[in-house]
């Protein structure tokens, strides 16, 4: 198959095949798999998979069983935001339902759907060690804290806007 | 207080090796080479510093246990997984001291002679990992890392590991199999990581903040440190306080500080938020049971509970709870118990790795029956389902994740049992508003006695 991977990425996955012992080169699945996901607009699908295995000399079910154990890899297609919301109790106890509430209507989805625009995905997740900060969601690399109502149209704001201007 | 771990955390730039160095940062990587790695075992063990993880067991005794054999490498790897609901303290550290992890770690990789250590940091901080993959790129251009480190002929290599998401990832077995590229299912055990560990070699895991108290033990010695805190509670802790609390972070306490002071002090947490009362607290992460405010002040003999080892795990589960891994969640009165219980159920659902019956069927159980519950169509029979669910589970997995799942159910019924019950015979009055059984605040009798 074609090579999706830039030079730079793969000299990346050298770089991080050389951080573990020799032989061992499989310990880099999970950073390659998190720099795959990032070149495949934020997702996994079954070829960027069998890529990944490919480089990293490896069987394909290695690669997927690893891909489907861990709740950061998106086997399916996300927005190109996507609000990882936090609903454990110490979130829950400052209002995180709310928010979550909040940006189903505002944004017209439920959890795990994307808007039309594909601009959007909602989701909720479990604690992300951020307690005394909360609520609380993750966007993207950060974490967006002490989220309100108001915070959370003025991050939706900022989407909208850096999405037009990346266009 | 002496801070002995955040005494720097607010000079401006102390992210930065210039800084760090020159408030004296370094310092204690300077004298470790001056002296044999038994002799910092030993300093360690003198100490009496217990691992920050949650077990709290002594970390120089474990670092004892590290087999040896001739031309085999050792590993020290840093467990900053940190998922503990309630628990974030490591990624305070790293954030704003980058460089107080990295120090800890050389002077620990001497002592343990190993010579490629690996911080297992969960995926989602991403922008930590960067942080901290700038502090190491800083040392090794000061020649505190690489080949031949300052001349003493010991080689020390770092290396970040981005983990994917996966509270399991925090046991230490399954932390080793997520750094071999696998999924993250726990071991058995024995033969235990100190004999076989990453990749078949003896290997020492310990938490972030264990490995940084290594530097003020090795820079004032490990006696001094010994001094600190109370009996078994040597040193300095840091606290994650959360909840309907004013001041939500991280404190770092002497463990002689009564639970009293740390949430109505202004040092600390400053009180209930909004005027309110105290209902409940879970003290040590969302694993440890959760105390009703009576209980959770003074002892169930009428002793002040105080913020340490043995005075929080004092009474057992019947009256106590645990220190745990210092994630410390305040609920006030209108806080519903059975809600917050729901919620940390479906995290030990969400997060079993699957592989033991009771646990991967025990967990779905239990979030079941309390949404069951929360949802106003439980029946009174259901609380004993819960009861026994929670039973079967504990002591029969291959992993602690199951007893961390049953214990909050456990607790929850013992100590609330009226609040479940509540909300089974308030069918309607429960969808529409929180329950919040104040009384729990006041002076009670000992109601714990299941
Ligand atoms: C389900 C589970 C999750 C855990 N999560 C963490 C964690 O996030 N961080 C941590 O340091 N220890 C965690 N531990 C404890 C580790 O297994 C291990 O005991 C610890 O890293 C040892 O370090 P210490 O001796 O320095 O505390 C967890 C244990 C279990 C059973
Ligand atoms: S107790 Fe749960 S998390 Fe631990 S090994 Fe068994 S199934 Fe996995
Ligand atoms: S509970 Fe939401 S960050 Fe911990």
């Amino acid at each position: 198959m074609s090579i999706p991977f830039s030079q730079e990425k793969l000299n990346r996955i050298n770089e991080l095949k050389s951080r573990y012992p020799a032989g061992k080169s499989k310990s880099a699945l999970l950073p390659v798999l998190h720099l795959a996901q990032q070149v495949n607009g934020g997702w996994l699908d079954v070829a960027v998979m069998d890529y990944v295995a490919q480089l990293m000399e490896l069987k394909p079910i290695e690669v997927y069983e690893v891909a489907t154990f861990y709740s950061m890899y998106n086997l399916k297609p996300v927005g190109k935001y996507v609000f990882e919301v936090c609903h454990t109790g110490p979130c829950m106890v400052k209002g995180s339902d709310e928010i979550i509430n909040y940006i189903k209507q505002k944004l017209n989805i439920g959890v795990n759907e994307t808007t039309a625009d594909g601009l959007f995905t909602l989701k909720t997740v479990e604690c992300l060690g951020a307690c005394g900060y909360a609520p609380m969601m993750q966007l993207g690399k950060i974490y967006r804290e002490h989220l309100t109502k108001e915070r959370v149209d003025e991050i939706i704001e900022e989407c909208r806007n850096n999405s037009a201007i990346n266009n | 207080m002496k801070k002995l771990l955040l005494d720097k955390v607010n000079v401006p730039g102390i992210k930065t090796f210039e800084v760090y160095r020159r408030e004296g940062g370094y310092r204690s990587v300077e004298k470790a080479l001056t002296m044999s790695p038994d002799a910092i075992v030993e300093e360690v063990k003198k100490s009496g510093l217990r691992g920050r993880g949650g077990a709290g067991f002594p970390t120089g005794l474990k670092w004892s246990f590290l087999a040896k054999p001739e031309g085999v490498p050792r590993y020290l790897v840093v467990n900053a997984d940190e998922s503990e609901p309630g628990t974030f303290k490591d990624r305070y550290l790293m954030e704003f001291l980058p460089h107080l992890l990295i120090e800890g770690i050389i002077c620990s990789s001497f002592a343990l002679g190993s010579n490629v250590s690996y911080i297992y940091i969960r995926g989602e901080y991403d922008w930590v990992s960067d942080i901290l993959d700038t502090a190491i790129g800083e040392a090794r251009q000061h020649g505190f890392l690489g080949k031949n480190i300052l001349g003493s002929g010991f080689d020390c290599e770092i290396y970040t590991h981005r983990g994917a998401g996966a509270y399991i990832c925090g046991e230490e077995t399954a932390l080793l199999e997520s750094l071999e590229g696998k999924r993250g299912l726990p071991r058995i055990k024995p033969p235990f990581p100190a004999i076989k560990g990453a990749w078949g070699c003896p290997t020492v895991v310990n938490n972030v903040e264990t490995i940084c108290a290594v530097v003020p033990i090795m820079n004032d010695g490990g006696e001094a440190y010994s001094k600190i805190g109370i009996g078994k509670s040597t040193g300095t802790k840091l606290i994650s306080a959360c909840g309907n609390i004013n001041k939500p972070g991280v404190y770092e306490i002497d463990m002689t500080v009564s639970v009293e002071d740390f949430i109505y002090s202004d040092e600390y947490c400053g009180g209930i938020a909004n005027g309110k009362r105290l209902k409940a607290c879970i003290p040590g992460g969302s694993s440890v049971p959760i105390l009703p405010a009576n209980l959770l002040l003074k002892t169930a003999k009428g002793e002040k509970r105080l913020m340490n080892y043995e005075s929080l795990s004092d009474g057992g589960f019947i009256t106590g709870s645990m220190m745990g891994s210092g994630g410390f969640e305040v609920l006030d009165e209108d806080q519903c118990i059975v809600r917050h219980t729901l919620t940390l159920a479906r995290f030990y659902h969400h997060e079993s790795c699957g592989q033991c019956s009771p646990c991967r069927e025990g967990t779905g159980w239990l979030d079941k029956i309390l949404t069951t519950i929360e949802n106003g169509k439980g029946q009174m029979k259901d609380i004993d389902l819960l009861w026994d669910v929670q039973k079967n589970i504990e002591g029969n997995t291959i992993c602690p994740l199951g007893d961390a799942a049953a214990w909050p159910v456990a607790a929850a019924i013992r100590h609330f049992r009226d609040e479940f019950e509540w909300h089974i015979t308030n069918r309607e009055e429960c969808l529409v508003r929180n329950f919040g059984l104040a009384h729990y605040a006041d002076e009670l009798k000992i109601a714990a006695t299941t």
